[in-house]
């Protein structure tokens, strides 16, 4: 069972609430987190994994064999990326515009393109306390994190309890580390920010079909359009986390919710119990 | 014309709150949001739509079922596992078209892909260039590109002094699309664990792209030993802590206002630092 939780909006509690229900969940039952946000990976500085193994993440890029080559220039006409460049002379590759798509290496008609990986980020996983952890990292400088999320999403092992730690936005990393999950987990804040991002991460997943359900945390105050929308759109608010300067220092220490207030362990068992029902049920928010 | 961008890494740490005031602080400049999948500068800003343009961007597999001999091939050698079962799904189709080369009974044809819309708008404090991109599309860099791009030339048209970007959260695609060629970079961070984390991978991205520096570290009260740790890390780094803000629920009142802070209520603690950290920025920005 994959359950992944995202936002939209940055900064509204992901990561608490993916370390927190993880951690909540490790005594009960076998537990994965896969960290997917590759461009600012935050769950082990929560969790403290000991990472026991690594793996680089490559895009397979073209290598042109000068000797072979004929410039005729095909590659750079069906390359969709702009990252070949034929001169009469020469061929150019610009690996970071490349997408590792492999049409150049199948079609030259020479056979003068072979594929190299170049090494963009890595994935690292291990034991953090009795939790299963995974986590992708891409390098400084690199532009790409759809690839890592990738492989970071192939070590999910689904016959347990996956939770994946879902990048903030709503474009093709935030995709790629979602689909294929069972339930959607979407963490607002009730402040405009973050009901209007709620909105279009709402749009996202369910263009990818999966039942969801929102988190409300720092919740409090006047403002209330995040229930009123939830309310008619049928989507469940599963949890409500009150707005408390005790649960950010928390937070800021690097110490998830759940160990450093054990008593909210219940809230996030809960938390998935209602889950569980849900999927179960088939009632998930799937209704338009 | 001189080019701020303001980014954070970790997301929800006060970016755009911090770009709406500095917008109606600012004389002479342009505004840009180059947030473009989960933006929020206009609901401080409230734009009035002068121009909305589409974007059309990369393209997408669609296969002909009438021609398709469902050999099979196409699936096989796609390297994003965007085809099953004969059918592409465009959520997963990286518009590589090496299908479409490949398919030996041409049943397979590639088709532009609208992925957003952009906009020039009026607001309150002068005009902004904006975007949105479609629901789980790609290509938010070319997007941020374009709002840049734009952005530009209205500055040098109206011989405008400044452009202030609102980033988006992260280090990859869009932000480095957002980072190169600025000519300075704010570093909105919070004095959480992940919060420096984040700043330290953002700072190695400026380097990266050698665009400058200056940290404002937001909510520096919520752990004043995180934040002694975030200036002695900028000290060692040669970087200039620029502003240091409270927390203050003042800032979410203004948002629910629609206003920024700095309008809402200008002699606050909060508003002040941020007066004062825009004497700072436009003093840099004029001096190189």
């Amino acid at each position: 069972m994959i359950i992944s939780v995202a936002s939209g909006k940055g900064g509204t509690g992901k990561t608490l609430v993916a370390t927190s229900l993880a951690f909540s969940l490790k005594s009960r039952q076998p537990v994965q987190l896969l960290d997917c946000d590759v461009e600012e990976p935050n769950d082990h500085i929560f969790l403290k994994p000991v990472i026991t193994q690594k793996e680089a993440v490559c895009i397979q890029v073209p290598k042109v064999d000068e000797e072979k080559c004929t410039h005729c220039g095909l590659c750079a006409e069906i390359c969709a990326y702009n990252a070949i460049a034929v001169l009469p002379d020469r061929v150019m590759v610009f690996p970071e515009l490349c997408h590792g798509c492999g049409a150049c290496s199948y079609l030259c008609p020479e056979k003068a393109i072979t594929e190299e990986g170049r090494e963009t980020g890595v994935v690292e996983w291990g034991d953090a306390d009795g939790i299963d952890f995974v986590q992708g990292r891409i390098n400084v400088g690199e532009a790409m994190a759809p690839p890592a999320i990738r492989q970071v999403r192939e070590r999910a092992n689904a016959d347990g309890v996956v939770i994946i730690d879902v990048p903030p936005g709503t474009s093709c990393p935030v995709v790629e580390a979602i689909k294929g999950s069972h339930f959607c987990l979407l963490v607002t804040e009730p402040t405009p920010f973050g009901f209007n991002d709620l909105v279009l991460a709402v749009e996202t997943v369910r263009e990818l079909n999966i039942p969801l359900a929102v988190v409300l945390n720092r919740a409090g105050g006047e403002y209330h359009k995040v229930e009123e929308y939830c309310l008619k759109e049928n989507i469940p608010i599963l949890l409500t986390i009150p707005l408390d300067t005790g649960i950010a220092r928390i937070y800021s220490r690097g110490v998830t919710l759940a160990e450093g207030m054990p008593e909210t362990q219940e809230m996030f068992i809960l938390l998935w119990d209602e889950i569980r029902k849900i999927l179960d049920e088939g009632t998930g928010s799937l209704k338009r | 014309m001189k080019e701020l961008v303001v980014l954070s890494g970790k997301g929800g740490t006060g970016k755009t709150s911090i770009v709406g005031s500095l917008a109606a602080l600012a004389e002479d400049k342009i505004l840009a949001d180059c947030d473009v999948d989960a933006a929020d500068l206009h609901l401080l800003l409230e734009p009035v739509v002068r121009q909305k343009n589409e974007f059309w961007s990369g393209q997408v597999a669609v296969i002909d079922g009438e021609k398709c001999t469902q050999c099979g091939l196409c699936e096989e050698l796609c390297h994003f596992e965007a085809i099953k079962d004969f059918t592409v799904d465009p959520v997963s189709c990286e518009g590589c078209g090496f299908c479409c080369h490949i398919c030996p009974v041409e049943a397979i044809t590639m088709k532009e892909n609208l992925s957003g819309h952009w906009f020039i708008s009026d607001t309150r404090y002068g005009p902004l260039v904006h975007a949105r991109l479609g629901i789980a599309q790609e290509n938010s860099g070319k997007l941020v590109a374009l709002v840049r791009q734009q952005a530009r030339e209205m500055a040098e048209k109206q011989g405008a002094a400044f452009i202030i970007s609102d980033g988006p959260p992260g280090i990859g695609c869009p932000v480095t699309s957002s980072l190169s060629g600025a000519s300075l970079a704010l570093l909105v961070t919070e004095p959480t664990l992940s919060g420096i984390h984040d700043l330290e991978r953002v700072i190695g991205v400026c380097r990266h792209f050698g665009v400058p520096a200056l940290v404002c570290i937001n909510k520096h009260d919520i752990n004043e030993e995180n934040s002694r740790r975030i200036e002695d890390y900028c000290r060692e780094q040669g970087i200039e802590v620029a502003a240091r803000i409270p927390f203050d629920n003042i800032v979410t009142e203004a948002m629910v206002k629609s206003l920024p802070v700095v309008q809402y209520d200008s002699d606050s603690p909060v508003s002040r630092q941020i007066k004062r950290l825009w004497q700072n920025i436009a003093g840099r920005l004029s001096a190189n």
